[in-house]
């Protein structure tokens, strides 16, 4: 079974963790002011990149804290995990780690 | 209709038999109703605080615990996630220490919960304790990464649980369960046993 690094815990099994989503979606600033389909975009939209791809995780079954993890699409691999309000890695940089 | 709160009955109270059948390859045993306190507190002054009013500090890193001796009797402190502890004390003593605890915290701002009748307590030793967990829990429980007071949450045969690791050397372990999968999870250890008690008689 697929291990994660959880931030807190080190490596557990895949079937500890729940999966969150993208990373790093900001709230818009005045949602009173976006257009029906503004608001959609920021709802429903999300990149579905083939490669590096920040995104959120729990560790539900452990210390039941969210972190941010940077996982390639293509392989499954987990690149790096943060914890919440540690910097946002740099996507650019990790594309060059995967062959 | 009324209850009658006198009388307790503990989760595995109807299981005393069937997990002492379990011997000699493993002893499990309940420790029924022990006090447990959640304790969540970010301020690293309050935390040295309530240490110090229990006589036991505080885990400091991730998956571990600590165990002492204070005016409360024996307290292990467990750690839970970065601003969250499992205070486990003896039966009974949940108010004076809550108090205690609750007094230590001020003016920091945090909470200190009674939980106790959310878990009850399994202890494991044995020749193969060690291995009946392996069963169905994925932890790498070996002492050299898992030196006595290793405190991790985990899933033990898809049951939540937190292990404790109370001796490395001997392969002790404490497993506190939900009160409603305690059942559950002491067929599963009987279920575990089988191919170990044979072995042995």
């Amino acid at each position: 079974m697929q291990l994660i690094p959880c931030p807190w815990c080190g490596p557990r099994e895949e079937t500890e963790f729940h999966y969150g989503g993208q990373a790093h979606v900001a709230y818009p600033e005045d949602p009173s002011a976006l257009t029906d389909q503004e608001w959609a975009q920021y709802v429903f939209f999300r990149d579905n990149p083939s490669g590096p791809f920040a995104e959120r995780w729990s560790h539900s079954a452990g210390c039941r804290r969210w972190f941010n993890a940077v996982r390639d699409t293509r392989t499954h691999d987990l690149l790096s995990v943060h914890r919440i309000g540690e910097p946002v890695p740099d996507l650019g940089e990790k594309d060059e780690v995967v062959s | 209709m009324t209850a009658d709160i006198g009388i307790r009955t503990s989760p595995l109270a109807a299981w005393t038999d069937r997990l002492a059948a379990l011997e000699p390859a493993l002893t499990a045993v309940e420790r029924p109703f022990l006090t447990q306190l959640t304790v969540r507190v970010s301020d690293p002054v309050a935390v040295a605080g309530m240490g110090g009013a229990l006589g036991v500090a505080f885990p400091a890193h991730p998956c571990t615990s600590t165990r002492g001796r204070g005016p409360f009797g024996d307290v292990e402190v467990l750690w839970l996630g970065p601003d969250e502890f499992l205070v486990v004390a003896a039966p009974d003593s949940s108010v004076p220490v809550e108090d205690a605890l609750r007094t230590a915290l001020r003016p920091a701002r945090g909470v200190v919960v009674d939980t106790s009748a959310q878990r009850t307590t399994v202890a494991l030793s044995g020749p193969h304790a060690r291995d009946v967990l392996a069963h169905g829990c994925a932890v790498d429980l070996h002492p050299s990464v898992a030196p006595t007071g290793t405190c991790v949450q985990t899933l033990l045969a898809r049951t939540g649980i937190i292990l404790r690791v109370a001796d490395a050397g001997s392969g002790a372990f404490t497993v506190l369960v939900r009160s409603s999968f305690a059942e559950y999870l002491a067929a599963w250890l009987s279920d575990a046993c089988v191919e170990y008690r044979a072995a042995l008689s």
